[in-house]
């Protein structure tokens, strides 16, 4: 951890929509965001900007640039029309950060109690999980990189806890 | 840390998961015909059973999905787990979900 400001990188403002519904939902509602349909458990689709996040068997987090907001939800509207489902718009609820470098995964590791391992968590998994005492939304871009959601009012307590890993990280011999 | 099995995101640790309780209990229907000793046994009364154990679990910190699991009480061991509506793995207790 030489450089001690490369390893977060803090997001910009995203619109995130979690969104609920069965598998004909699911299906319509990758196919208004433009990203392949898939059902596979903990695993993240993405194209471009937009992303959609599998949470639970019906539940996804859809990420997209901010600007993209109205459209997206005219496109979700009109192709999920006709299908039982939710969409809640929670782009306040919470903020996103990126952890990169070689040790991003042991920041992590030292509060969040998942096998980090790149066998264990390949690129693209991604899931609900807790840090230390906090809910997190954890996908991995890249072997050495993270993207993290956290819900707005537990980021300074989930940033304060890595702040105080990387020192202890940063001060090993 | 114990590592339970969750049947939709596989093996993750007990601390993304909550205890939800006696699993097959079967809620009397309808209620308006259902005697009032019946219904304290559906509300409060549980078997608490010293060993093995049909419970609700739910993967709160994950994917939010209540399931069943067959859990040792005296060994703290998870011999199994299934979704809810499967039947009880070991054909033990009453089927219902």
């Amino acid at each position: 951890m030489a450089d001690a400001t490369a390893w977060l990188h803090p997001l910009p403002g995203a619109t995130r929509l979690s969104f609920c519904g069965d598998e004909a939902a699911q299906d319509a509602a990758a196919a208004a965001l433009g990203l392949p349909s898939s059902a596979m458990p903990c695993r993240a689709v993405s194209v471009g900007g937009r992303a959609s996040l599998w949470l639970g068997p019906e539940e996804r987090l859809l990420l997209a640039p901010l600007n993209e907001r109205a459209q997206l939800l005219a496109s979700l509207e009109a192709g999920l029309a006709g299908h039982a489902h939710s969409l809640v718009d929670i782009s306040q609820r919470q903020l996103a950060f990126e952890l990169r470098g070689p040790n991003a995964s042991l920041l992590l590791n030292a509060q969040c109690p998942l096998d980090l391992a790149l066998e264990a968590f390949p690129v693209d998994m991604c899931t609900r999980t807790v840090y230390a005492k906090s809910e997190i939304v954890l996908w991995r871009t890249a072997a050495d990189r993270f993207h993290v959601e956290v819900w707005r009012s537990f980021s300074d307590y989930v940033l304060t806890l890595l702040h105080a890993v990387a020192r202890e990280l940063s001060a090993r011999p | 840390m114990l590592l339970i099995h969750c049947p939709y995101c596989g093996p993750r640790p007990e601390l993304e998961f909550s205890y939800g309780g006696e699993a097959h209990i079967a809620r009397p229907s309808p209620p308006e015909s259902v005697s009032a000793d019946d219904w304290v046994a559906f509300l409060y009364l549980r078997a608490n059973r010293r060993g093995l154990q049909a419970e609700r679990w739910r993967h709160v910190r994950g994917c939010a999905r209540f399931f069943n699991a067959l859990r040792d009480t005296t060994t703290d061991q998870f011999l199994a787990t299934y979704r809810c509506g499967e039947p009880r793995p070991d054909g033990g207790g009453s089927a219902s979900p």
